[in-house]
């Protein structure tokens, strides 16, 4: 608690204890109006002053007024305790909404704390613990184990496990050596590093994804602003209708029906309306959802750009991906050697000796199977065959690498894969060795990601691909995938998307899924875009509405399933709230409910709301 | 030009208040204030002194929520 709630606080627990004092004493009429004063204005002086400011600048509706007007109402009748309790409740309702919104900003900033205070910084020998605004790009840095890393680079010395849990939600750390890139934000664990920073701490990742979480709630949402406007013209609404409760039913009373007028009864009725009409419990507990699931869901590594792509998030009904990099890993490697006539290493060995020339992935993936450094003086004549593949000479002996029509072409009779992938035929000296067989990898958890998605009520999957058919529909049958579209360039993307946007309802929304290196155009055209894999790559997280820290899809149905409990209790509280509001108008109005019932109706749903807005922070069973 | 200003301010109703107050500021293209980060970004319109503007915000502010600060 700060001071300003302290202070709050001791106010309310001297008012409280001369409230209950003061009752039992048997004073009655003017006595007892100086003796209950004391405790109203220990309690009420500063709204009694707010709400005279308020009346002096011309913005009389305000919940000050309110209170004011309804407090000062219920003395005048004669009900001093009344008054005070109300007065009293006000205060106490202020005090919990103050200490829950403090509470949960803590909380969400204990959540993100990953903003690195200091940087070390070697100088002659010496370490020297610095801003990280200070250290300039290409300085040598060094992180002690437990500390964070606090800028991005490059690892120049040392091995160590690092902990990414606070970026990415991954509670397995991922080991990390010399050579490695290093991003900011994730903890040393066990080594010490010495790191050359690539970038400055402004471009860091920790301090782009600090900007972004602390922006996010700045996009308001579609029921904050709905929010904003209801308040705006509820607020007087009440305020006239408390005014018409007071006057019209009694000199309709007095002239029409002959009756005694009651004015203190329709009063106090509608003093009872003001105090029902607070807006606190709406206005306050909707942005506190929205900021409390941004905060829960960046905890889990899904970093979501504003409140309104949380309620777009929570109405998606299709999702579409890309495949590599996306449901696949993007990294192409040999995942078999068949039909081979040579035993495998020495069909490796050939194939990656007569690409070794080659800078293409899949030269690149030979050599990595082959495991040993290459001696590129083995290899001559090299013959590049465009489209086809390669032939050299290898040891003396002739190499021909490449695809069918390389076997087609030189007359070599070959051998048809039936798996998927990339093949690579080979023949040595005219005679057929071989293929090797290289393909993408699907990420661990596509086909369990695809499931959840479909579990989390999404009605069509779709996968789009610049990949060969045949490789496209392969995926999008291991995995699931309700249809696929592949050989596409990346234009037709984005008209594929434009298709499916067009063919489905207005309501339900479709979320692209991409890479965000080569998907932008595609990313920002959906209703809602999701990047994959931010861990350094900005143009994800220039380009997405909503970015996964890790490149797992499993989380792109947990961020739908914490949209939805975000919108669900947002949803919640806008009904509880206003339905219990009108309610209590309603039998305030007939006479039914009293005060305490008001007293409820105001700071009883305001506490119920706002610890149901808090919910939405736990999204780690989701 | 765009900025962000640290604010207190104690309700959410009260936030909403003044970001209405600094938009109808002149020199202030968009104000968007954000209670629950308790910051206020303002984007000036072209040519105007972000300070002088700041200024006329800040008592603007005040006029409607007399319980509020902006640190300059």
């Amino acid at each position: 608690m700060n001071k300003k709630q302290k202070k709050v606080l001791t106010r309310i627990i001297i008012a409280a204890v001369l409230m209950i004092a003061f009752s039992f004493l048997p004073v009655e009429g003017y006595t007892a109006f100086v003796l209950f004063m004391i405790p109203y204005l220990v309690i009420g002086y500063d709204i009694l002053i707010k709400a005279g400011k308020g009346i002096k600048n011309h913005q009389v509706f305000d919940e000050n007024f309110l209170m004011a007007v309804a407090t000062v109402g219920a003395i005048a009748l004669g009900d001093y305790r009344e008054g005070v309790a109300v007065m009293l409740f006000y205060q106490i309702g202020e005090l919990f909404q103050s200490y829950a919104v403090g509470k949960s900003r803590r909380n969400i900033s204990d959540l993100m704390d990953i903003r690195p205070d200091y940087a070390n910084i070697e100088r002659d020998g010496e370490i020297e613990e610095v801003d990280p605004d200070e250290v300039e790009i290409g300085s040598i840095i060094v992180v002690k184990p437990g500390e964070k890393v606090p800028i991005d680079g490059v690892i120049i010395e040392g091995t160590t496990t690092l902990n990414t849990s606070a970026l990415t939600g991954e509670s397995v750390p991922r080991d990390a050596s010399e050579g490695d890139e290093v991003i900011s934000g994730c903890i040393n664990m066990t080594g010490v590093l010495r790191i050359k920073t690539t970038k400055e701490f402004g471009e860091s990742t920790v301090s782009k994804i600090l900007d972004m979480v602390e922006n996010a709630s700045s996009r308001k949402s579609r029921s904050e602003n709905f929010i904003s406007k209801f308040a705006k013209y509820y607020t007087p609404a009440v305020c006239y209708g408390a005014l018409a409760l007071a006057v019209l039913p009694p000199v309709v009373r007095m002239i029409f029906m002959g009756l005694s007028p009651e004015w203190g009864d329709w009063i106090m009725r509608a003093l009872t309306f003001l105090v029902i009409s607070c807006p606190c419990a709406l206005v306050i507990s909707i942005p506190l959802s929205f900021f409390a699931g941004i905060g829960g869901a960046s905890n889990a590594g899904v970093l979501v750009k504003g409140s309104n792509y949380l309620e777009t998030l929570a109405g998606t009904k299709y999702v579409v991906f890309d495949k590599t990099g996306t449901m696949t890993q993007g990294v192409f490697e040999v995942t078999g050697v068949h039909h081979n006539t040579l035993p495998m290493d020495e069909i490796l060995e050939y194939a990656a000796l007569a690409e070794s020339f080659s800078s293409h992935p899949i030269s690149r993936s030979l050599q990595k199977a082959y495991g040993k450094a290459i001696d590129q003086s083995r290899v001559t004549d090299v013959q590049e065959v465009s489209g086809k593949g390669v032939i050299a000479k290898v040891d003396g002996r002739t190499v021909a690498a490449g695809n069918a029509k390389l076997m087609e072409m030189k007359g070599i009779p070959y051998q048809e894969c039936h798996s998927v992938g990339t093949i690579v035929h080979l023949a040595v000296d005219g005679e057929y060795v071989g293929h090797i067989l290289i393909a993408d990898l699907l990420k661990p958890h596509a086909e369990e990601a695809i499931r959840a998605l479909k579990a989390a009520g999404i009605r069509k999957t779709v996968m789009l691909t610049g990949d060969a058919k045949r490789v496209a529909d392969k995926v999008a049958a291991d995995l699931g995938i309700d249809e696929v579209y592949s050989e596409l360039l990346p234009g037709d993307k984005v008209a594929m998307v434009e298709k499916l946007l067009s063919q489905k309802n207005e309501k339900e929304k479709l979320a692209f899924v991409g890479d965000g290196i080569n998907d932008a155009p595609v990313l920002s055209r959906a209703d809602i875009g999701i990047a994959m894999g931010a861990m350094g790559s900005d143009a994800a997280i220039e380009a997405a509405d909503i970015v996964l820290m890790d490149d797992d899809p499993l989380k792109i149905a947990k961020a739908i399933r914490i949209a939805r409990k975000c919108l669900r209790i947002v949803y919640e509280n806008i009904y509880f709230a206003i339905g219990v509001k009108v309610i209590c108008l309603i039998l305030g109005a007939l006479g039914i409910a009293n005060m305490w019932v008001a007293i409820f109706a105001d700071v009883g749903v305001m506490v119920i709301a706002v610890l149901n807005a808090i919910r939405t922070l736990y999204v780690k069973n989701l | 030009m765009k900025k962000t200003y640290k604010i207190d301010v104690d309700c959410a109703n009260c936030a909403n208040k003044m970001e209405e107050a600094a938009n109808k500021t002149a020199g202030v293209k968009n104000a968007v204030v954000n209670f629950m980060t308790l910051k206020m970004n303002v984007e000036f319109e072209e040519g105007a002194a972000p300070k002088e503007v700041m200024q006329e915000v800040l008592k603007n502010c005040k006029k409607v929520e007399d319980d509020c600060e902006i640190f300059l």
